[in-house]
């Protein structure tokens, strides 16, 4: 084996995905915010047309989101790490280069045309997997290309033991691979019946079935995209930056495989009351309550390597965001196991709540993960010091207001509409029509749409952070050991 | 045996996928085909009901109304009788939602009207003040694809033995038969609309996708 220093690992796909997920992150947020203001102030669904009303855009902005700047930095992450952890440099091998590259253009492509098709209304409706047939065989070929990256980079692997990050990265490969596959099943109509559109097709499952299906992948949809490649960054990028070693083994090993094991079963959370069979729906209850075990775990096991260490946090932004971003991590996953209790289930659900809790997670644990890696990455890659530490204490704050902006506004509006709904009057007559539980929730639409705002804000500062260090930072001569190095 | 794991990823990703598609087989499978099977009474869509249900989807209105009614006193009240499994047998792609911005609609064609769907989708506020819904006006200039309509009706028929021509069930029949069962029953619709664009349109012999999606609206019941 040769010296480690001999090893020149080569970044150049991991730039590509990290531009990318600047530029998603850009789109996607502002969409989310426009759609946002839109609750709030209807008269902003005609900026364009047919095309700018809140309907259209939505299925843009959460796919924007998850799968245009999360999925972009999930890559990232793993260009990055995958050679690191395994000890082999992508530039050794030719083929592999070949496929990251086909990777990224591929998905890049997939994601242009899944941009201008939801615009257009094109669309199976199912939530996160809205695209129709043919794009959807081209997010399974990207997918395969991502795969083969994975296991052959692990093929030609110097180190023999795959560290806690490869395992959450196999799992989000298998994970999203299987559940696709069976949440797409569709048979495209046009081959049966000879007329009508060519790419439009009609599912495999029917009613009650396509919903356990559906909701089977959109929960875990969450499990593999926004919790699992996640745990994969924090697992590598946090004991690296805050040059502490991971607190237990044995507690990675429990999280991990309670995870795999619980995670799918919570899926029957999402249809509590609703026609699919009662044990299902208790099924799914039960398990959401019981992944507060592997998800503290996980959430604990990176706390505490922090142990004895916690004036890191004052002096160093990055260990900041990532523990920020494991905290909110344990707050979300209480909070979902809360939601999933049948009684305020049959309060929550279908309310504002519900997107509230949503986005603690995302802007909370997923956004900020990213970004914090995303920071670590920059100057190893660029080899340059990030621009500016004040602008992301800057930004960090601004976004953490947002968020608190976003759940308490959205919490609040959520009970008050399920207590309007099921509200009487002293003779059992219902006391509100719809109606007046929509123009209630104003005020606290206008004040999430503000949170959303100053997330977009740090965004946009963080990107800028992004931009100068890539450009107009000071050079590094060696690669820093830990704490990435940043100027005042 | 983790170590072990560690070491030999392919029996790792053997391990993982075991664990995690477990679950899957457990949850969806025992129940599957019981939960498909209608209920007395269901009866699939007619191609202009299709055409507008791809109008529902393309439009994405399942993103702000459900369509499930839970079984709780207040939601009976304000939509009717609560869902059963077997009233979603024919739905493909289910449209339950999972947000609702604006009240259910699993039952609305109880309770409005032709005249009044046209009037909430080009102007929302002039039957509901207060509304935060766009208003959907290209709905009145695009036409309805009742050619995918037709796709997806005959695909179902083929492919998913969906009872079409069966006694008291929809009649499907060939394309051009079809046809002229849209235009008669979309001739019904437009006759209770007030638009003059949508009227003249369909003189012309081109249903606006307004039209079809008042008819898959109407048969919400």
């Amino acid at each position: 084996m040769q010296a480690r220093d001999a090893l020149n690992y080569d970044y150049s796909v991991a730039k590509c995905f990290t531009y990318s997920a600047i530029l998603f992150g850009i789109v996607g947020m502002l969409i989310g915010v426009v759609i946002a203001y839109q609750m709030a102030f209807p008269e902003l669904n005609y900026l364009a047309g047919e095309y700018g009303t809140y309907s259209r855009l939505r299925p843009l902005h959460t796919s924007g989101v998850i799968f245009g700047f999360l999925l972009s930095g999930i890559f990232a992450a793993w260009y990055y790490i995958g050679q690191r952890v395994l000890k082999v440099s992508m530039a050794e091998s030719p083929f592999l280069m070949i496929i990251g590259k086909l990777h990224f253009w591929l998905y890049m492509i997939l994601m242009v045309i899944a941009v201008v098709t939801l615009f257009m209304g094109i669309s199976t409706s199912k939530e996160y997997a809205e695209l129709e047939w043919p794009l959807d065989i081209l997010v399974v070929v990207v997918w395969v290309l991502w795969g083969l990256s994975i296991f052959g980079l692990v093929g030609i692997r110097r180190e023999k033991t795959l560290y806690i990050s490869m395992w959450y990265f196999i799992a989000t490969f298998l994970g999203v691979a299987m559940l696709y596959l069976f949440n797409n099943m569709e048979v495209p109509t046009y081959f049966v019946a000879g007329t009508g559109k060519w790419y439009h097709s009609v599912s495999m499952y029917a009613g009650s079935n396509d919903a356990m299906v559906q909701w089977w992948y959109g929960h875990n949809a969450v499990a593999f995209i926004f919790t699992v490649p996640i745990i994969a960054m924090i697992y590598y990028f946090l004991p690296k930056e805050s040059g502490q070693p991971v607190f237990s083994y044995k507690l990675s090993l429990l999280s991990f495989w309670g995870l795999m094991f619980v995670y799918l079963w919570a899926g029957g959370h999402h249809l509590i009351y609703s026609t699919v069979p009662d044990w299902v729906q208790t099924m799914g209850s039960i398990f959401s309550i019981i992944l507060i075990l592997p998800s503290w775990g996980s959430a604990i096991n990176i706390l505490l390597t922090m142990k004895g260490q916690w004036g890191q946090l004052k002096e160093n932004p990055l260990v900041k965001l990532m523990i920020f971003a494991s905290t909110f991590y344990m707050f979300s996953t209480l909070e979902g196991p809360i939601l999933s209790i049948k009684s305020v289930n049959a309060l929550a659900h279908f309310t504002d709540w519900i997107p509230g809790h949503v986005h603690d997670g995302t802007l909370g644990w997923v956004g900020f993960m990213t970004m914090a890696a995303l920071f670590h990455m920059a100057p190893r890659m660029y080899k340059r010091e990030i621009y500016s530490k004040k602008l992301i204490e800057a930004q960090f704050w601004i976004q953490t207001t947002g968020i608190v902006l976003y759940f308490s506004s959205m919490w609040i509006a959520g009970i008050t509409q399920g207590m309007m709904w099921r509200a009487t009057d002293q003779f059992g007559n219902l006391a509100y029509s719809f109606i007046d539980t929509v123009t209630v929730l104003i005020p606290y639409y206008a004040i999430r749409a503000t949170g959303g705002l100053l997330y977009l804000i740090g965004f946009f500062m963080f990107s800028y952070n992004m931009y100068k260090t890539m450009t107009a930072s000071k050079a590094i001569e060696s690669e820093p050991q830990n704490a990435s190095p940043m100027s005042a | 045996m983790f170590h072990w794991l560690e070491r030999n990823p392919f029996f790792f990703a053997v391990g993982v996928f075991l664990v995690i598609a477990y679950a899957g087989v457990v949850t969806i499978l025992p129940d599957f085909m019981e939960t498909a099977r209608p209920v007395v009474g269901t009866k699939p869509y007619t191609v202009l009901e299709l055409a507008g249900r791809q109008v529902y989807i393309k439009d994405s209105c399942n993103a702000c109304h459900s369509q499930l009614v839970r079984p709780f006193k207040s939601e009976t009240d304000r939509y009717g009788m609560y869902s059963l499994s077997g009233e979603y047998a024919y739905d493909r792609p289910f449209l339950w939602g999972s947000k609702r911005t604006g009240p259910d609609l699993m039952r609305v064609g109880n309770y409005r009207t032709s005249d009044w769907h046209e009037y909430h989708m080009s102007d929302p506020i002039s039957v509901v003040p207060g509304s935060i819904m766009p208003a959907y006006k290209h709905m009145f200039k695009n036409s309805a694809d009742i050619d995918t309509a037709y796709a997806e009706a005959l695909t179902v028929k083929k492919v998913f033995n969906t009872p079409y021509d069966q006694p008291d069930m929809p009649k499907l029949g060939t394309h051009e038969e079809a046809k002229k069962a849209v235009m008669a029953e979309a001739a019904l619709i437009v006759a209770d609309m007030k638009s003059q664009e949508v009227k003249e349109a369909f003189k012309r012999g081109e249903i606006k996708e307004i039209v079809a999606l008042i008819a898959y609206l109407n048969s919400l019941k």
